[in-house]
């Protein structure tokens, strides 16, 4: 282990694990969708939580092979990757700046504020914004195709105005 | 092991464990056979998730036990009697709406139970289920929303969300079995009685089989036995499927 490892601040680290990618949707890192929770000392040791964002996600094991790969190749030898469960990972950890390459990139992104349990449905019953956007025009005219898409954290929907189909990164 | 000499604890994380992971197998059986690639996509959806679950209470009950059994190990290496899930879920997926029968009874019950665990005085129970409820509400919503469209379809999609209702009713019931390890878990405040979420179910299952234009069976009779280890004989052809790998080449991995 490199002499004053210990001393690497966190906030490098948490720089270096923003460079990594989710290995589902490459245009955010671990940390910008909020999978990456802490990052400490335990001793000498790094420890970095992680919580899975459905709990059968395949991409999961898929993360903590990636994040331990990326400390190790910035020298870090001694580190801990441990699965946190509570708080529950929500949608609403995602963040302005990762919402919109999530747009970018063709995915409507999660409605604001809305992930806790109940309260998108309350949302929509008091009339509350809850418009699904298209990612391609911007059209609010959309509709859910199947509440389950591509992988778990998905929904399929499709534009009305310019007929595209895309996902939407369902609130939870 | 007889279900009786199993901790109260251990042994519900079991029962969670068991319904979710032979639902999850069942469910899975679907994948490439699903009537429309959406419903296709959504059946492996629910069965993923089920499975995540399934990992995390397994997992807790290996803990719990203290006798070093992973998930794994309690999945892949129990027989049929050792598994302590619901008849209900390890009932053939038969037609498409047979499927989705059995999977919204189950979903408005685990639903409500997973509700209830939330504030439980066991914080790694409590964690579980705050983590399962956001999933199973999805779950929830898609099977309601499906056994109204169906139930208040055609002709010939009322007949058959009929004919499935009737052949899952007498399957539901034990869900709401009590136990004297139930009994400690209410008095600890760790599980709920499960008797206790009878009235919630009874209703959001008959808000939805009334706008699916279903009736009720009038049949009181409740099959039960699973969750003591006496199961139907579909447990077995499911286990000599889904134990192939582990019983043929022991501690195989790759």
């Amino acid at each position: 282990m490199p002499v004053g490892e210990a001393l690497i601040p966190v906030e490098t680290i948490r720089n270096w694990l923003n460079e990594v990618p989710d290995p589902e949707i490459p245009v955010v890192s671990v940390v910008e969708i909020g999978i990456v929770r802490d990052i400490a000392f335990d001793g000498e040791t790094l420890v970095v939580a992680v919580t899975p964002t459905y709990s059968g996600c395949p991409a999961t094991s898929v993360i903590t092979i990636d994040i331990e790969a990326a400390l190790r190749a910035h020298g870090i030898s001694d580190l801990r990757i441990e699965r946190r469960l509570s708080p529950p990972w929500t949608t609403d950890w995602i963040g302005a700046e990762a919402r919109e390459k999530l747009r970018a990139y063709g995915i409507a992104p999660p409605i604001d504020g809305t992930a806790s349990t109940g309260a998108r449905i309350e949302r929509i019953l008091t009339g509350g914004n809850s418009q699904v956007e298209c990612p391609r025009c911007g059209s609010a005219k959309t509709e859910e195709v199947s509440r389950f898409g591509s992988t778990p954290c998905k929904s399929a929907w499709r534009c009305l105005t310019c007929r595209e189909p895309f996902d939407h990164f369902k609130c939870i | 092991m007889q279900p009786q000499t199993i901790p109260p604890i251990v042994r519900f994380c079991l029962r969670m464990g068991d319904n979710t992971l032979i639902l999850s197998h069942r469910v899975s059986q679907w994948c490439g056979h699903a009537p429309v690639l959406e419903e296709d996509i959504a059946l492996a959806n629910v069965a993923l998730d089920l499975i995540g679950q399934t990992q995390m209470w397994l997992g807790l009950a290996g803990d719990l036990e203290g006798a070093g059994r992973s998930a794994d190990d309690i999945a892949y290496r129990r027989d049929a009697m050792d598994f302590l899930n619901v008849l209900l879920v390890e009932r053939p997926n038969g037609d498409f709406g047979q499927t989705l029968m059995r999977q919204f009874l189950f979903d408005a019950w685990h639903h409500t139970m997973l509700t209830a665990l939330m504030t439980s005085s066991e914080p790694r129970v409590a964690e579980i289920a705050t983590k399962a409820v956001r999933e199973v509400a999805y779950h929830l919503e898609r099977s309601s929303d499906l056994v109204i469209r169906l139930g208040d379809g055609t002709a010939e999609s009322h007949a058959r969300m009929q004919a499935a209702l009737h052949d899952q009713w007498t399957f539901a019931g034990e869900m709401f079995d009590v136990d004297e390890a139930d009994h400690a878990l209410a008095e600890a405040g760790i599980a709920p009685d499960p008797a206790s979420l009878k009235p919630r179910w009874d209703a959001l299952v008959g808000d939805i089989l009334a706008e699916a234009t279903l009736a009720i069976p009038d049949n009181r009779f409740v099959h039960r036995g699973g969750r003591v280890g006496r199961h139907t004989e579909h447990l077995g052809h499911i286990l000599s499927d889904m134990q192939f790998l582990q019983r043929a080449y022991p501690d195989a991995s790759w």
